[in-house]
């Protein structure tokens, strides 16, 4: 306990150096104006930032990252509200009650009510993470090789399977990304696998291209493909900016529950926070005074999912930090920001490098406490980035994904992956293939991959070893139940469809 | 059989769909293929050609659900989509990587990019736009390039500046 307080303490000083405070200040601005374009999420936001911070250092590119992801958050809630095109589905509840208050001309309220429920939530979900890391760092210490693949098997099958709308969806889009995880050379013989004779191809493929191909380029090719279906329409923001008694008497509990719905699944190595923002979304709705309210605008219906979305945000770095383990897209190219400069986040990272992990976890809080003050009375200004005209503002959006690329290979073979990623990505929007599970795929594979042979070259070849270590066996059964689940649970619902 | 079943409006087979399954199986056998000229070196345990193969037999089997699922029109309702906003992108793209390609420069490339996007989103006004594109793409060089440190690919255009 004292020892997280003194690592705390050790990670504030190294946050509020001068430097490193400008640092988290440039994140969390250029995080909420990139997040708050629409059709951008948390996930693009990172990846589009990542070669901004190429030149830093890791401590202060790290700080900056840190920014960056609770910015690219607060932004997306911004654009869900006012113009009801949330860019991930976590902010889809928010959109749901949030765009309705705009319309009603509460648009001021339910910004402030979604920026500080964020920011509680936030803070609140902060702490836990700097109590529960060092706790499942010590845990994870006795991991052994086949104790990560077993994990990394759970986190495979809960991403794309069990909480997706069709479980094999979901495994095709993970097996894309397992066989995108294949491609190069082979650490453990030297052979190459997939390259097919291009000496690109050897170095494996980038993430952030992967990345930014998907997510950028495919949704831009997504949205232009069905322009003449949508009319998106800018609220803009009338009335008092500030919150009624009545307003924070109502919000403060969905705070508070939300948090505790989004923390601890976020947490979980399952990933995705539509599921807390979900359950904290009916929650509110079923323990309102005002039921009548709900679906026309009801205050709580922000409040709540959007504190759970900001504490399972929080919550995934636990994984992430801990174990090395991301599970979302946003999470996964965090883990990119950390591998550009060779580190690998886990029980190793917090006892070789204590200053980048504590530093990173104190930004939070400082980021945290940035948004709040600088977002209600810069408002002004997020809403007028959002006014960009269309045409301009994605091809704007693409000469900036395309730029990240071209600084880090400027190569026509990366470029053409990038186009042909971009592809990809249009046609798995267009046929509701999810798009997460490729980017863990890529980034969880390799290294599930050669802890499995690790695993195997410790024990002879004898793949019992998988079955006797606790942990192990115990998260092959998570697994094969998590995967297995969906399907049955199928089952019965056609079932019962037939019973009636 | 026709589709004019209202108990089910959904049950058609959805050509799409297979074109996926096909694809998939495709992929699985590219993976088996590139495998086979990998050589076994370890001695216990796994060689590098183990995980291509539990890959592509992965692969096989969605093949087959995403097959069965396309075959019972399983698959989600799509709306009509315009292929010509997404072909002029991709004109785009093309053209960055060739003037890249070409050593024509960062500038030029993004502005291409840029002003078909743009007209992708429905601008007509080209000459308009590559001006704005022109601008914006000189100061994210001089921004990135000389603030940053990153290193752009320059053309005639970054000579100038």
């Amino acid at each position: 306990m004292m020892d997280t307080f003194a690592a705390l303490a050790h990670g504030m000083a190294v946050a509020v150096q001068p430097m490193n405070l400008l640092y988290a200040l440039i994140g969390v601005f250029l995080g909420t104006a990139v997040g708050v374009l629409p059709g951008i999420g948390p996930a693009l936001t990172v990846a589009l930032l990542l070669p901004v911070t190429y030149k830093l250092d890791p401590g202060g590119s790290l700080i900056m990252f840190a920014g960056i992801y609770y910015g690219g958050m607060y932004g997306g809630s911004t654009t869900a509200i006012l113009i009801n095109t949330p860019g991930e589905s976590a902010s889809m509840a928010t959109a749901l009650e949030g765009n309705k208050m705009a319309k009603a001309g509460r648009g001021g309220p339910a910004l402030a009510t979604s920026a500080i429920g964020s920011f509680v939530a936030g803070t609140i979900a902060t702490i836990g993470l700097a109590f529960l890391a060092p706790w499942l760092v010590d845990f994870a210490v006795r991991f052994g090789p086949e104790d990560y693949f077993a994990l990394m098997c759970v986190a495979f099958v809960t991403v794309s399977a069990t909480f997706g709308d069709s479980p094999i969806r979901g495994l095709t889009s993970l097996f894309i990304g397992l066989t995108l995880g294949l491609v190069g050379i082979d650490k453990l013989t030297g052979q190459a696998r997939l390259a097919f004779g291009v000496p690109e191809l050897l170095d494996g493929v980038e993430v952030t291209t992967l990345a930014v191909g998907l997510f950028a380029v495919g949704e831009a090719l997504y949205v232009a493909s069905r322009r003449h279906h949508t009319e998106e329409k800018l609220e803009p923001v009338r009335g008092s900016l500030w919150m009624t008694k009545e307003d924070w008497k109502r919000s403060w509990k969905p705070w508070l529950r939300g948090t505790m719905f989004g923390f601890p699944i976020g947490a979980l190595p399952a990933g995705g926070a539509e599921i807390p923002t979900f359950l904290s979304y009916s929650t509110e709705k079923r323990l309102t005074k005002h039921p009548e309210e709900f679906g026309k605008g009801a205050i709580e219906g922000v409040a709540g999912p959007e504190a759970a979305n900001n504490a399972s945000a929080a919550g995934t770095l636990v994984p992430l930090l801990t174990l090395g383990l991301p599970t979302s897209a946003t999470a996964a190219m965090m883990l990119a920001g950390f591998q550009q400069y060779g580190l690998n986040p886990g029980p190793l990272l917090f006892a070789e490098r204590p200053d980048l992990v504590w530093g990173l976890i104190a930004s939070l809080f400082i980021a945290n406490c940035m948004l709040l003050v600088l977002n209600l009375p810069l408002v002004g200004l997020w809403v007028r980035l959002l006014a960009i005209p269309q045409p301009w503002l994605y091809a704007g959006i693409l000469v900036f994904a395309t730029m990240g690329t071209i600084a880090a290979k400027p190569s026509v073979v990366e470029l053409s992956m990038l186009a042909g990623f971009g592809v990809l990505g249009f046609l798995m929007r267009r046929f509701d293939f999810p798009i997460a599970p490729v980017v863990v795929g890529l980034i969880l594979g390799p290294i599930a991959e050669s802890q499995l042979r690790r695993a195997l070259a410790i024990s002879l070849g004898d793949p019992v070893t998988l079955l006797q270590s606790p942990i192990s066996a115990t998260l092959l059964g998570i697994a094969l139940v998590a995967l297995l689940a969906p399907f049955v649970l199928k089952g019965l619902g056609r079932f019962k469809a037939n019973e009636d | 059989m026709t589709s004019r079943d209202p108990a089910q409006p959904q049950r058609r087979v959805d050509r799409a769909g297979i074109v996926i399954a096909a694809l998939l199986a495709g992929l699985a056998a590219v993976l088996v293929w590139d495998a086979r000229g990998l050589q076994s070196t370890s001695m216990y345990g796994m060689g590098p050609e183990a995980m291509p193969v539990v890959v592509a037999t992965g692969l096989a089997l969605l093949a087959i659900g995403n097959f069965i699922d396309a075959l019972r029109g399983n698959l989600p309702a799509r709306e009509s989509a315009d292929p010509l906003p997404v072909l002029l992108i991709l004109i785009g793209l093309a053209l960055l990587i060739a003037i890249i390609g070409f050593g024509g420069g960062f500038i030029l490339a993004t502005a291409a990019l840029f002003v078909t996007t743009s007209a992708a989103f429905g601008r007509r006004a080209i000459v308009v736009d590559s001006i704005i594109a022109l601008v914006m793409s000189s100061l994210i060089y001089l921004a990135f390039d000389r603030l940053l440190t990153l290193s752009l690919p320059a053309g005639p255009l970054e000579r100038l500046l």
